[in-house]
Formats: C-alpha cells, structure tokens, sequence
C-alpha cells in the first residue's frame, strides 16, 4: 500500500464521524487538469474524489450500525459488521483487489442474506426449539419461579409505597388493615414503623426512609417488580411482591432454585428437579416442569423424519410426490407454452400480438389470488366448473386424492404456461433462418424439423430455465397452501399431513406456524436442510448436463 | 445458476425461520403515537403494546389518559392478530417483544409452557370481571391476561323466517324446512371441518374434548373418545347423509347464503352480524342435537404481559388501573363489537338485544381449553368431522383413529 492510500484511508476514518470534512481536505490539489499526472501517482482525479465521498458514506453509515449494535449490545452483529466495514475499506483503498471491488456488495448482501439464514437453519436443525423448548435456560428459571408463586389465601391487597434506605436499598412500606405502617427489604422482614405518616390510607412518609417519587421508582422498575420484602421470619408467611408500586400481595413460592447445585425444589412436595439432556427439570420419577429450554440435540431431527414410523411413511410419500409434482409441472407447462409459441410464431396467422397479449394475462395474476379464486371455482358443491360448464355434476376436483392431484396440475398449468410461451417465443424469434431453409431442401417434415432442429436449438437456451422453474415448483408453497392446503389427509397416518403435501409445506406443517399443531421449529428446520439437498444436488447435475447441450451451437 | 440454488435454499430457509428473522418490529405497519405530553409529569419510560387493527383506536384512547397521568410514552404497534402468537412467541426471548400484547386466552398454555409471559395480580379487581372472564386466563391458580372481551357462538336467527326458537336439532331442521329455504340451516364446515362451530352439537351428546376439573380448568386427559364421541360421530354421518351438513359450504358461502335470506338459522359469532345489518335477528342458544345441553366454546381476549418486559411495573399499572375501567371496556366494545368482560360495561352495552343474547349464551357456555395440549388436538379433529360428514370415511372407526393419533400426537 503505497503512502497516498495510507493518508487517504485515513482520513475517511477520521471523517467517518465528521462526514462533511472529506471534500475539504481533497478538492485543494486536484484540479481537473492534473488528472493525467494522478493516475500515474497520487490518485486524486475527479473519480477518486467521488469514491472517497461515497466510502465517507458508507464508513458513516457503518459507524452509526456500529453505535447501534453497541448499545444493543449485539455482538455478533457488530463483529460482523466490523468485519465489512475493515473489508470495503481494504478493497476500495488498495490496488491488488481489482476483481473484489465488483464483487464485494454482491458477496456481502449474500452473506447476509443467505448463508446466514441457510447456516441458522442448520443450527435449528441440530436442536430442538419448539414449544416447551423456546428460550434459554435462565429464562426458564425465571419463568418457572414466576409461576410457580401463590398468592396467600386470604391475604389482603395493602396499599404500597416503595422506599429507599439511606445506603440506597429499596423497601417497601405497606398499609395493613389496622391503618398501621410497616416496613422492610428484602434482607429484614416488614416492622411497624411507628412515626409513619399515611394520607389517603398510602404511607406518605416514613422516618429514616425516603419515600420514591414516581418517576424514581420507574427509574427502578426492575429492582422494584423483582424485590421480594419477607412478612416475617419464617419463610412460610411468604413475602410482599408488588406489580404496579401502588398495591402490594403477599405470596408464597412453591418452587425453589438452587444456584449452586442447578436445581429447582418443589417446597410443598419436597420433589427435587435436575436439568435433564432434553432442556427441562427431570424429577427421580421422570415428571418435568412445564417450561424448558433450548438444547442442542445431535441428529434426532433427522432421524425422526426418516426413522420415526409417524413421520418416515407420509415423508416418502410426500418426497415421490414432490418429484412428480415439480416435474410434470415443468413438462406440462413447458409443452403448452412451447406448442402455443409455434402456433403463435406462424407468420400466416394474422393478430398474433393481441392474441399473445391475452396469452399472458394469466402470468400477470398474483399466484396466491389465482389459486384461490381456482379453489373457490372448484369448490364441489358451488364451483362455477362444476355448477356452469359440468351442469351440477359434483366432482370432487380438491378433496379426492388423485382429483386434488389433477388439479393442482392443471391450476398450475394455467398460472405457468405464459412463462414458458414467453421464454420459447422469445427462443424462436432468435432461431436462424437458414437452418430450416436447409432442411426444408433436405426434405425434412414438419415432425422431423421439430425434432431434429427446433427442440434441440430451443432446449440450449431454455434448459437452464426449466431447472429454476424445477427448483420454483419444488418449493411451490403458494399454490399447495392456498389450493388443496395438503389436502386431503392420508387416511392412514398419524400426522397432520395429505395426500397433495409437497416437502415445503409439510416443512410448514410441521414448523406448526399456523398454530394447528405444537410447534417444532427443530424438526420443520432438519427437513428444509434435506429439501436444500435435494434441490441443490438435482440443480447441479441438471446443470452439468445442460452444457452438454451448448456444444450443439 | 448458483443463484437459483441459493434463491431455492433461501425460499425453504425463510419459510422455517420466518418466525425467527424478527424483522417484524420496525414493520411498516407500525404506528409511533404522539409522543411528549407537555405539562405531564416528567416523562419516564415507554410501552411497547401489540394490538391488532380493530382494537387500535381503543387502546389509543386509554394510552393518552395513561399518558397524560403518568408521563410515559405508549407506543402501539399494529400487527395481524393471526402473526400475533407466532411473533409474540419467537420474540420475547430475544428481547425484542412488546411489553403487551393482545391476546386470546386459548393461546396461554403455549405462552405459559414457552415461559413468555408473566403473571398478573388483578387484586380486588378480579371481582369487577365476569367470573367465566377470569377462570380462562387463570392457570394454577395465577391470572395470565387482562380480560376485556367475551366472545361464543350461538344460533342466529332470521325473525322474518322463523319466529320462535327451535328447543332441539330435529326442530330447528324441521322449521327450517317449513320456511321453505334453500337451506334448513348454516353451518360453516369446509373440506378441513370446524370442530369450533361444530362443538356445542358434540357437547350435547357428552363428549367434551378435555375432563375437566371441578373448578372448571381442564386436565389434559381426552373425553371425547368413547361411546358418547361415536354416537356423535354417527350423528355428523347420518346428517352428512341427510344433506343437513355439508363440507361445501364454507365461511363465506354461509355468510353469504344467510344474507340473502336462503336459511332461517346459522351458527355464528358476533363477528358475522356487520354482514347482516339488513337483517331483522334473534340470538338463541344452539339447539342440543344429543340429549345434554349444547355448550359452545367461549372465547375470552384480553392483554398479556411479556416475561421479558423492561418495564413490567409500567406494563402492569397501564392494564390494571387503565384498561380495566369500564370507559375502556366499553370503549373496546365499540371497537369490536364483542361484549366486554368487565360486569359494569357488559352491563351498560347490554340494551342491544342482540349483544344481550349473545352474552346470554356465553353465560351457559364452557371456556375452550386453553391448555397446552390443545394445540395437537385441532389438526386431527377438524378433518376427522369434516371426512364423516362428506362419507369418506365410516364415522366409529374414523373417530377412534382420530383419538389415537391426538394420543399419540401427545407423547
């Protein structure tokens, strides 16, 4: 790094905060005459002025995320960000990374993007979040030790003022029935205050204490809802807690945690709790409490969705049906589309560009508005297909299981074919001449000339499109969720899923996201991973293969 | 072509962790309210309260009082109240949840046994509540919600068509008949079922879905096996059969259908009578279709405290002492249109004959279980039904088939 860059880059950290000193600090020696002179040496042209501004920017930009994630106290974010921010730095200042320069916000959006998302997912999958399992271990203490408070039967609502003692530990001051003060913290059980004043039945003043103010307590809160003021010795009585600082409650707790030996004690049982392998408090007789935690738990998501009987049999199922389902929408669609675009492309035939435009009207539908509009017309009882063009006959195109099929198909092939007619017009149009001329000479027919020439000229540059559309279909969520929602249900498995369920929306099933099941974030997460496999290894032999198919050219 | 593969990861990977992005917070949706009341004691702290679209305006309302009394900043963020669980659930243990949420009380088992939210003491106030209001957010003995709202389903009823209540299913079909209508009677069912609407019918032949306690709350063991859940099995495949239930008819064609007068009777909520505006109503029980009382499922809303809240003292002195009025409550009503659960303002709004009838019914109705383990029971439950009534499958053996699974969804 020649000296010009040190001092450059150093001042865009400087201005990193300042911002606006940049220009001045660079316009001085820089003349636009001069930039034959900059690009052998210096580096001030007009370009590097420009760059230099737009670095200050994104330095600023960064430094401001930089603050943010500090004070958040995200410090994973703000390493990462870190990281970038040195990185666009480094390329954008240095010579020797020519082709980083173009591809660094391409990599970094990445990033973010996507292998971080691809890479959580698979940290999900070796765990098992879902419900009971939702947060960390402390917060299921917590929680555990908040619900498992009673208030004592009986005991009175007392009006409640929060006090300070002079060394700054807070106490409460309570009001009981008899209109008497008494006070206490959390290390000294409550006492008559004898000298207290109370007004309107609130202690409003307490000698030897100072009564907080609103906003002082508010300033507290925390300390304030957690602080437990013991009645008296004996654990038993239990202890005044308060929720609002207005009101104060007398509770017992029924669980205790112990910090030191990890574990949680039942004080009305005598049951003692130890953390478990599966994130929960195991009792000796294998009872657990209700909240527990995330813990990592090796392969057993995926063993579950291969091994587990419940879920091994509708998964192969759902996997052969997936493929057939992907693949026959590409074929189908690809077929019409490209019969049509022939059809279309013939010269003799006369308003080609209004019919094309209504061809495509179906592509310029929302997909989810199209599919529902489709369940409702074949709706059994109701549909316009069934009611109108079949005249009352009641076919159950959505809730018979190779019906449903059908018809998924078919919708599909409705919402897919303007694509394909689109890319293939557009495939033809490019197709030379000549080459038909040449077999028409040869004596080629229509079916030959299709064969030997149109399909394989249309497939080098349409080959890579029908793999994504591959890929699209095998993740076609929208139309399954909103035509058939995987319906109808196999009738001899013991899960919630159908017979018209591809992997993703069982991945959604099983997620439990639409609240029909308990949710099982570990499990929906170990299947997206096998999808990402599937779809990956399929797209990449596919692809391969294709360039067998550009040698033709 | 890499990019199509990592677009295809991407699309598999948001789906499963859609709920995990937390990106939601700073949604467009979000609506920051008037901040700094001048004059208003020192400003202290900020809420941050969920709320879905129809209950906005109200929480607004009680917000400024709040505002204006205590200096704290409330800011409401509008969200769907379908993404309101997930949202809530995914959320809290990253920091980054509400202080409140909106809420239904059937969600609290999830939200008790994921440890997200926090217990709230309502003290005197309890009593102020209708008691089914409290039974629903409370779970051993603690109280989990706010309560502002009650909602069920009852019979409702086109005057013009019929003019008195049907005492029993046979009669209610019957006078649907003589009305001489399309339809005998509504009920939305669907190809996936609605054990919701459904469940005042399967109560009536004495097959509640939990045992339950005798203070009401439920203990997690099935009831709705055994010979009183195959009789009402066999009673959904001889109505199926009968043409009287039908998995055609969904929400909106029901809707619809009542509308236009093509039925004297529908099984619905409150929510559906902005659609019947028109209409000259009556509201009745649900007529028994076995030989115990029909019992739907009352629903109770109300506002929960987040476990993780920053400012859990604020949080609990807004609910308790602001929304709890009965100005609030009534308020809230007006919002949407459900009856409150404060006994003061059910009572003020109670004039409406139509909101009096409802109530009326609720008082007879049972709180849907709001344990944990009835999340794993709705997925077999609905398709079970809505599979008899359309005569795909033979109603004992589909029925026994369903509680196996429940039973084995519940490990």
């Amino acid at each position: 790094m020649s000296a010009a860059d040190t001092n450059a880059s150093a001042a865009v950290v400087a201005t990193g905060d300042g911002g606006g000193a940049a220009p001045d600090t660079t316009r001085t020696p820089s003349p636009t005459g001069a930039r034959p002179a900059s690009r052998s040496g210096s580096g001030f042209g007009v370009g590097f002025v420009v760059k230099l501004v737009l670095m200050a920017l994104v330095d600023a930009l960064g430094l401001l995320a930089l603050l943010a994630a500090y004070s958040e106290q995200s410090w994973g974010i703000f390493a990462a960000m870190l990281a970038l921010l040195v990185a666009a730095n480094w390329v954008y200042f240095t010579r020797r990374a020519l082709p980083l320069k173009y591809l660094l916000p391409g990599l970094a959006f990445l990033l973010v993007y996507q292998v971080y998302v691809v890479g959580y997912t698979g940290y999900v999958a070796f765990t098992n979040y879902g419900d009971g399992h939702n947060s960390t271990k402390e917060q299921a203490i917590e929680a555990l030790l908040v619900q498992n408070e009673r208030r004592v039967e009986g005991s009175p609502a007392s009006p409640l003022t929060v006090v300070e003692s002079d060394a700054g530990e807070l106490g409460f001051a309570v009001v009981d029935d008899a209109g008497e003060v008494r006070v206490g913290t959390a290390a000294e059980p409550l006492e008559p205050a004898a000298d207290a004043t109370v007004t309107d039945g609130v202690a409003t003043d307490v000698p030897g204490w100072t009564v907080l103010d609103r906003t002082r307590v508010l300033e507290r809160q925390q300390e304030v809802t957690t602080l437990r003021v013991p009645v008296s010795d004996d654990p038993k009585d239990g202890s005044v807690r308060t929720q609002d600082a207005r009101t104060g409650y007398v509770f017992r707790s029924v669980l205790e945690y112990d910090a030191a030996a990890d574990t949680m004690t039942d004080t009305s049982t005598g049951v003692v709790y130890t953390p478990g392998d599966e994130g929960r408090f195991e009792a000796p007789d294998g009872s657990t409490l209700a909240v527990g935690w995330r813990v990592t738990v090796g392969f057993e998501n995926f063993t579950t969705a291969f091994a587990d009987a419940r879920y091994s049999g509708p998964f192969a199922k759902i996997l052969t049906w997936t493929f057939a389902f992907a693949l026959l929408s590409v074929v189908t669609t690809f077929l019409l589309g490209m019969f049509l675009a022939i059809a279309f492309n013939d010269p003799r035939l006369r308003g080609r560009k209004i019919y094309r435009t209504l061809m495509i009207l179906p592509y310029a539908m929302p997909g989810f508005l199209a599919a529902l509009l489709w369940a409702g017309m074949l709706n059994r009882g109701y549909g316009f297909v069934n009611q109108v063009l079949l005249g009352g006959a009641g076919i159950p195109w959505l809730t018979d299981p190779w019906l449903a099929k059908v018809s998924l198909l078919l919708v599909n092939l409705w919402l897919g074919f303007p694509y394909m007619f689109l890319i293939c017009t557009g495939a033809l149009q490019s197709l030379p001449g000549d080459v038909y001329e040449a077999a028409r000479i040869d004596g080629a027919g229509r079916w030959r000339t299709w064969r030997s020439i149109t399909m394989p000229l249309l497939l080098v540059s349409t080959a890579p499109l029908l793999i994504s559309s591959f890929a699209f279909n095998f993740n076609n969520f929208t139309l399954i969720k909103m035509l058939t929602d995987g319906g109808p249900r196999f009738a001899d498995a013991s899960v919630p899923l159908g017979h018209t369920d591809i992997l993703i929306s069982m991945v959604y099933n099983v997620s439990g996201l639409d609240g029909t099941a308990p949710r099982n974030y570990g499990l929906a997460s170990a299947l997206s991973i096998v999808i990402f496999l599937v779809v990956g290894t399929i797209s990449a032999v596919a692809f391969r293969q294709t360039r067998k198919l550009e040698e033709l050219t | 072509m890499r990019r199509s593969i990592l677009l295809a990861a991407a699309l598999t990977s948001t789906l499963a962790l859609a709920a995990c992005g937390g990106a939601e917070t700073g949604d467009a949706g979000e609506t920051a309210e008037p901040t700094e009341e001048t004059g208003a004691p020192a400003a202290s702290g900020s809420l941050t309260v969920w709320v879905d679209e129809s209950r906005e305006a109200a929480v607004t309302a009680a917000a400024e009082d709040f505002e204006a009394e205590t200096g704290t900043t409330v800011e409401l963020v509008q969200k769907n109240f379908e993404d309101i669980r997930t949202d809530f659930l995914a959320q809290v243990p990253t920091g980054e949840g509400p202080d409140i949420t909106v809420g239904a009380h059937d969600w609290l088992g999830e939200l008790t046994s994921n440890g997200v939210v926090a217990p709230i003491e309502l003290g005197d106030t309890a009593g102020d509540f209708e008691e089914v209001a409290v039974a629903a957010f409370t779970q051993d003995g603690q109280v989990y919600g706010l309560p502002y709202a009650i909602e069920n389903i009852a019979l409702i009823r086109n005057t013009a068509l019929a003019d008195e209540a049907p005492a029993t299913f046979d009669e209610m079909v019957a006078a649907g008949k003589d009305a001489g209508t399309k339809y005998p009677f509504l009920i939305q069912t669907s190809a996936k079922g609605d054990p919701y609407m459904y469940y005042p019918f399967q109560s009536s032949f004495g097959a509640p879905v939990f045992e339950q306690n005798d203070d009401g709350s439920y203990r997690p063991e099935l009831a709705l096996g055994g010979e009183n859940g195959e009789a009402f099995a066999a009673w959904l495949a001889e109505q199926g059969d009968a043409g009287t239930l039908s998995t055609d008819i969904t929400y909106d064609i029901a809707v619809e259908a009542f509308k236009k007068g093509k039925s004297p009777f529908i099984v619905g909520g409150p929510w559906m009578l902005e659609q019947f505006a028109d209409l000259d109503l009556a509201i009745d029980p649900v007529p028994a279709a076995g030989d115990q009382p029909a019992q739907p499922f009352v629903g109770v809303q109300g506002f929960y405290v987040s476990a993780q809240s920053q400012n859990a003292l604020l949080a609990n002195d807004f609910l308790v002492n602001y929304l709890s009025t009965q100005e609030a409550q009534v308020a809230l009503f007006e919002a949407g249109g459900r009856p409150p659960a404060l006994t003061a303002a059910a009572d003020a709004v109670s004039d409406d004959p139509v909101v009096a009838g409802f109530r009326e019914v609720g008082a007879e109705a049972v709180p849907m279980p709001s344990i944990p383990e009835m999340g794993s029971v709705w997925a077999f439950w609905g398709v079970t039904e809505a599979n008899i009534v359309s005569g795909q499958a033979k109603p004992a053996a589909a029925w026994q088939k369903m509680v196996a699974d429940i039973e084995g969804a519940l490990g």
